[in-house]
């Protein structure tokens, strides 16, 4: 009983949690809370093949295929919290409360007596008891299971197919197109250059220099730059002696890459 | 150790899972709220299970779980096909068949 007056309050606030955040990636760990705790209250509960297979598939497969799929659709996708319905979220909540007082009042009447516990079906293990009732009386259930998880399998393969329209571009297809990128507007064929690549300091936010140490814009993905995250290129101190003509090595490699990438035709 | 608390919690987990079905309009959070008033269901059939003393309801929580996998596979490619068609995982956005 201590696991579950320690569950239960944590598990709500979960829940609630899940409602009212905004961002759909925090909303799917806050489900995998409240998952993991039910796990535990079946395990408290006298049911330990549920307890394995709750961890196992709901956390295991279902949340992951959750994340997955909000990794392809886009994690910052957040709800808008303009209403489209008037009054909508104050009806709701008003349901979800009667629906809620209606169930508890049902199922604390469902009750009579102290439950009779588990330990006469359990006597030979849970997993035999089940096993023995799963394939006598439930059977047919169970074959029809089969036919759906085979259904949602083929489903899931033709939703989620998508016909290529065009085809597939080879390599030589890829270097005339570059080489033809290179005629028409001056990009440069090869790679880009490398980020910056220093003594003390070797990180992809950091771009490369040019010989006269400016900075490499192409050197640094777009995604960091559009991020904001770029650190600044370290500055080449300039030795007071010496010609300021950009002679000095600069701390960088890819040079090569970099200028001819830079430098028009 | 009685029943009820167990079920007043499962209770309870519906009636939020029931919330967020109607307040939320991004369909996967829509979708995780129908899984969470899946999961307060097969806790109350595990506790009624205890309650009675067979593993009736033990079996019943497992198919629960095995419909609730082949619902959520389906139901994400769909939402899937929608994204990649409509650019939008928002519920209100595919309406398009009422027409």
């Amino acid at each position: 009983m201590i696991a579950f007056w320690i569950l239960a309050p944590i598990m709500v606030a979960a829940a609630v949690g899940m409602v009212l955040v905004r961002k759909a990636v925090h909303s799917a760990l806050l489900l995998a809370i409240v998952m993991i705790s039910l796990a535990i209250l079946y395990a408290v509960l006298e049911a330990p093949f549920l307890f394995a297979v709750q961890i196992i598939v709901y956390t295991g497969a279902v949340l992951m295929l959750f994340l997955f799929v909000l990794m392809l659709v886009g994690v910052d996708a957040s709800d808008s919290l303009v209403e489209t319905i008037r009054g909508q979220r104050v009806l709701a909540f008003v349901a979800a409360v009667l629906l809620g007082v209606i169930l508890v009042l049902g199922a604390a009447q469902a009750i009579v007596g102290p439950p009779e516990g588990l330990t006469a079906a359990n006597l030979e293990g849970n997993v035999p008891g089940l096993a023995s009732l799963l394939f006598s009386s439930y059977v047919l259930a169970f074959e029809v299971t089969s036919a759906l998880l085979i259904t949602a399998v083929l489903g899931a393969m033709v939703l989620a197919h998508q016909e290529r329209l065009s085809p597939k571009p080879t390599q030589r297809d890829l270097a005339l197109q570059r080489v033809r990128d290179y005629a028409d507007s001056g990009k440069h064929p090869g790679p880009l250059p490398s980020p910056g690549v220093f003594a003390r300091h070797n990180a992809n936010d950091t771009p490369a220099l040019l010989p006269d140490g400016s900075v490499a814009d192409s050197s640094v993905s777009r995604v960091l730059q559009a991020r904001g995250t770029v650190r600044e290129a370290p500055r080449i101190r300039r030795t007071p002696g010496l010609p300021d003509d950009g002679s000095e090595s600069a701390p960088t490699t890819g040079n090569d890459a970099t200028t001819s990438g830079e430098g028009k035709p | 150790m009685t029943t009820e608390p167990f079920v007043v919690l499962a209770a309870l987990l519906f009636s939020i899972g029931a919330l967020g079905v109607l307040v939320r309009r991004n369909a996967i959070v829509v979708f995780m709220c129908v899984e969470l008033m899946l999961n307060a269901g097969n806790l109350a059939l595990v506790s009624f299970a205890r309650q009675h003393g067979n593993l009736d309801g033990q079996v019943a929580a497992f198919f629960v779980m095995v419909v609730a996998a082949a619902e959520v596979v389906i139901g994400l490619a769909i939402i899937v096909t929608i994204f990649r068609t409509r650019r939008s995982a928002s519920v209100d956005d595919a309406s398009l068949l009422k027409y």
